[in-house]
């Protein structure tokens, strides 16, 4: 609350800047589309805050690209209504793709096209200036700035992605698994540049798969399988909602789950061995270890979990597909 | 349409063809490679027919002064056969299609006022024996005259209809022009559209401010440019290597100009209704192929039969050529003018189905 208030104040003289301020500024309802009989996206409705970043997770299929693509006006929705700055994506492209940058899914781009030359014919065509040493820089392409695109690697091409989708300017960016298939290194690389345009206060629609990325850089997330949102809040009211919170967890006889048996905030079972104990919250742990010691049992080989999205993302998307 | 838009994407698509030597290749040396292939193969050097002669007649003067005057018809060149071999068996086995056996009794029999047969032979599915026959009887009756000591009374003096002289190759050039302005406008859009929707190409522009139809002009444009250089470098081609004599006429540019703009705008529709690059290399095929035979590309739409002809008048390209051969070779304006136009409009109608059918947008 305290940096809302702060915002107001920095942006007091920009009134536009203030009336959206807070306010969602994509605001989707009811989205359905089909494919000839597969329905991809299943009545979906997202709000989105200015200078929010909000990931789209999900496994392969499960509608975040169709879902991204008709909040970038590139597929027109068969059922529902979008709202983006206070337009139509799709009737009002030509406008919003003034304010906004796209990455779309497995960017392409000319294949004897350097990243400098990409760069300059984005600027000509937004008629802004071209910034390409800045984004160059900005993405550590100033080495390769001359390589045509198809002599590039598959970090570098989406990179310059980046720096085309950034070459307006705008003021939300669609970045549409960003990072799929990249090296542990190019990924953490995007990574940080997304991080930098996070702290710039850009919008940022983030989908990926890869759920350590969704928990480290997005305020917001909504789990997406089946055209449906699953889950929606911050990753860890996704988790408090969601998984099992805290387990630690000890190889003992069976008889030392008994010892939790009436505790509050734990419960212990048996499974294989060790004998798990579901924590409330993290002040539950020296508690835990207390109760164990005090059994009088045999342990070894303590071992703490803290579950992550990607726990609760595999519970979620698992519990549907077995239905 | 912003022409900073046309400029900055005709730049980007002007590098990245610049950049691929086989674009390069087919755009202007193929077309060059063409006229020289065909060039070489019609020049009018080697058109002399060759005719076996077996003269059974060895040592008379008639007798060879009658080779003697076959070999300078023009038209002929003589070939001897040697005279102990029989003249069927030989015509077989060398596979001729022209052959003359002199008697042995020639000079004997004209000496006593007797008539003489020389035997000729020549295959009918061959047309150059044919002309050699001409030839021959024209050779034959010449020498009757000579023999009388007769002089002809009706002479013809030849002109040609051109306002120089006309040969294969200044009918070749146009035709090869008009090939080279078809298939690299159909060709190399077809690809292209096709290309860039699989490459998700057309995605990317349509995110930017970049219209269809600057995109279009650029490629219009690019196309234009390469064409002009083709063109000079086939006129030239053919001028320093054949002696050609079609000259820079200025009055090619608009046809020119339409058949790009025409042509383009055709590979544009063939691979916005392609739906595979399989599908559209298909359909590139089917519509050059036609055109590039009937329409006076490789011979005069004249010569061929009265529905081809028909046929070719409503082929595109046959008004592209027939309306740079109507300048080049025939200073026919009024055909010309005619040429002009249809090629105009059907170009024309050509750019608005392809703005029509056209869509870098996902359906």
């Amino acid at each position: 609350m305290a940096i809302f208030v702060m915002q107001r104040r920095l942006h007091a003289s920009d009134g536009k800047s203030v009336r959206e301020k807070g306010r969602f500024i994509i605001n989707a309802e009811g989205l359905v589309k089909h494919y000839g009989s597969i329905k991809a996206v299943d009545g979906i409705s997202i709000k989105i805050r200015k200078g929010e970043v909000y990931s789209l997770l999900g496994p392969n299929g499960a509608g975040k690209t169709t879902t991204v693509e008709m909040l970038e006006g590139l597929r027109k929705p068969d059922h529902g209504r979008i709202n983006v700055l206070g337009l139509d994506p799709f009737a009002d492209a030509d406008v919003l793709h003034r304010r906004e940058g796209i990455i779309p899914q497995g960017f392409n781009f000319i294949e004897k096209i350097t990243a400098k030359e990409a760069i300059g014919y984005y600027a000509t065509l937004f008629g802004v200036k071209n910034r390409a040493k800045e984004l160059l820089e900005l993405t550590n392409l100033t080495d390769v700035a001359d390589v045509n695109f198809m002599d590039l690697s598959g970090g570098q091409k989406q990179k310059v992605g980046l720096c085309l989708a950034l070459s307006n300017d705008p003021e939300i960016l669609f970045l549409d698994e960003p990072t799929v298939g990249l090296d542990p290194q190019a990924r953490r690389n995007i990574q940080d540049v997304i991080r930098r345009l996070k702290s710039e206060k850009r919008t940022i629609i983030l989908t990926t798969h890869y759920l350590e990325e969704a928990e480290e850089l997005a305020d917001r997330v909504a789990i997406i399988n089946h055209g449906k949102i699953m889950a929606e809040g911050t990753p860890q009211e996704i988790i408090r909602e969601y998984g099992d919170g805290m387990k630690l967890s000890v190889s003992a006889a069976p008889v030392l789950a008994k010892a939790f048996d009436g505790r509050k905030g734990m419960s212990a079972r048996y499974d294989s061995g060790r004998v798990i104990v579901a924590l409330e919250s993290d002040a539950k742990i020296s508690k835990a270890i207390r109760i164990i010691e005090n059994s009088g049992q045999e342990w070894s080989n303590l071992k703490l979990n803290n579950e992550t999205l990607e726990d609760v993302f595999l519970s979620l998307v698992g519990k549907k597909e077995k239905e | 349409m912003k022409l900073k838009n046309i400029r900055a994407d005709f730049v980007v698509y002007a590098r990245n063809f610049l950049r691929t030597r086989s674009s390069i290749f087919f755009a202007l040396l193929f077309p060059v490679i063409f006229l020289l292939v065909f060039g070489a193969i019609f020049s009018g050097n080697q058109s002399k027919i060759p005719v076996y002669v077996q003269n059974l007649d060895n040592g008379s003067p008639l007798a060879s002064s009658f080779m003697t005057a076959v070999n300078s018809s023009g038209v002929l060149s003589v070939v001897n056969v040697p005279q102990n071999v029989n003249i069927k068996d030989y015509i077989s086995q060398n596979s001729i299609s022209t052959a003359l056996v002199i008697p042995q009794a020639f000079s004997e029999d004209i000496a006593s006022h007797q008539k003489v047969n020389i035997s000729f032979y020549y295959n009918p599915a061959q047309s150059t024996s044919q002309e050699a026959e001409q030839a021959i009887a024209f050779v034959v009756q010449d020498f009757n005259f000579r023999l009388d000591n007769a002089t002809p009374l009706v002479l013809t003096s030849t002109n040609t209809v051109s306002s120089s002289g006309t040969q294969y190759i200044d009918y070749l050039v146009p035709g090869l022009i008009g090939l080279s302005i078809l298939t690299s406008g159909v060709f190399s859009l077809t690809y292209l559209v096709n290309n860039y929707r699989k490459e998700k190409i057309f995605r990317q522009l349509s995110l930017t401010p970049l219209t269809r139809g600057e995109w279009l002009v650029s490629k219009f444009v690019w196309n234009l440019i390469i064409a002009l250089i083709s063109v000079f470098l086939m006129i030239t081609v053919g001028d320093l290597v054949f002696g050609a004599n079609v000259s820079f006429n200025l009055l090619i540019l608009p046809i020119i100009f339409f058949g790009v703009f025409g042509f383009v705008s055709l590979g544009i529709i063939a691979g916005a209704i392609s739906k595979s690059e399989e599908t559209a290399s298909v359909i590139g095929n089917i519509i050059t192929f036609p055109m590039m035979f009937l329409s006076g590309t490789f011979f005069p739409v004249a010569l061929m039969p009265v529905y081809l002809q028909e046929f070719a008048r409503f082929l595109p390209l046959y008004y592209v050529i027939d309306g740079m051969n109507s300048v080049t070779l025939f200073s026919n304006m009024g055909s010309y003018v005619v040429d002009l136009a249809v090629t105009a409009a059907i170009s024309i109608a050509f750019f608005m189905i392809a703005l029509k059918v056209f869509s870098w947008r996902e359906r």
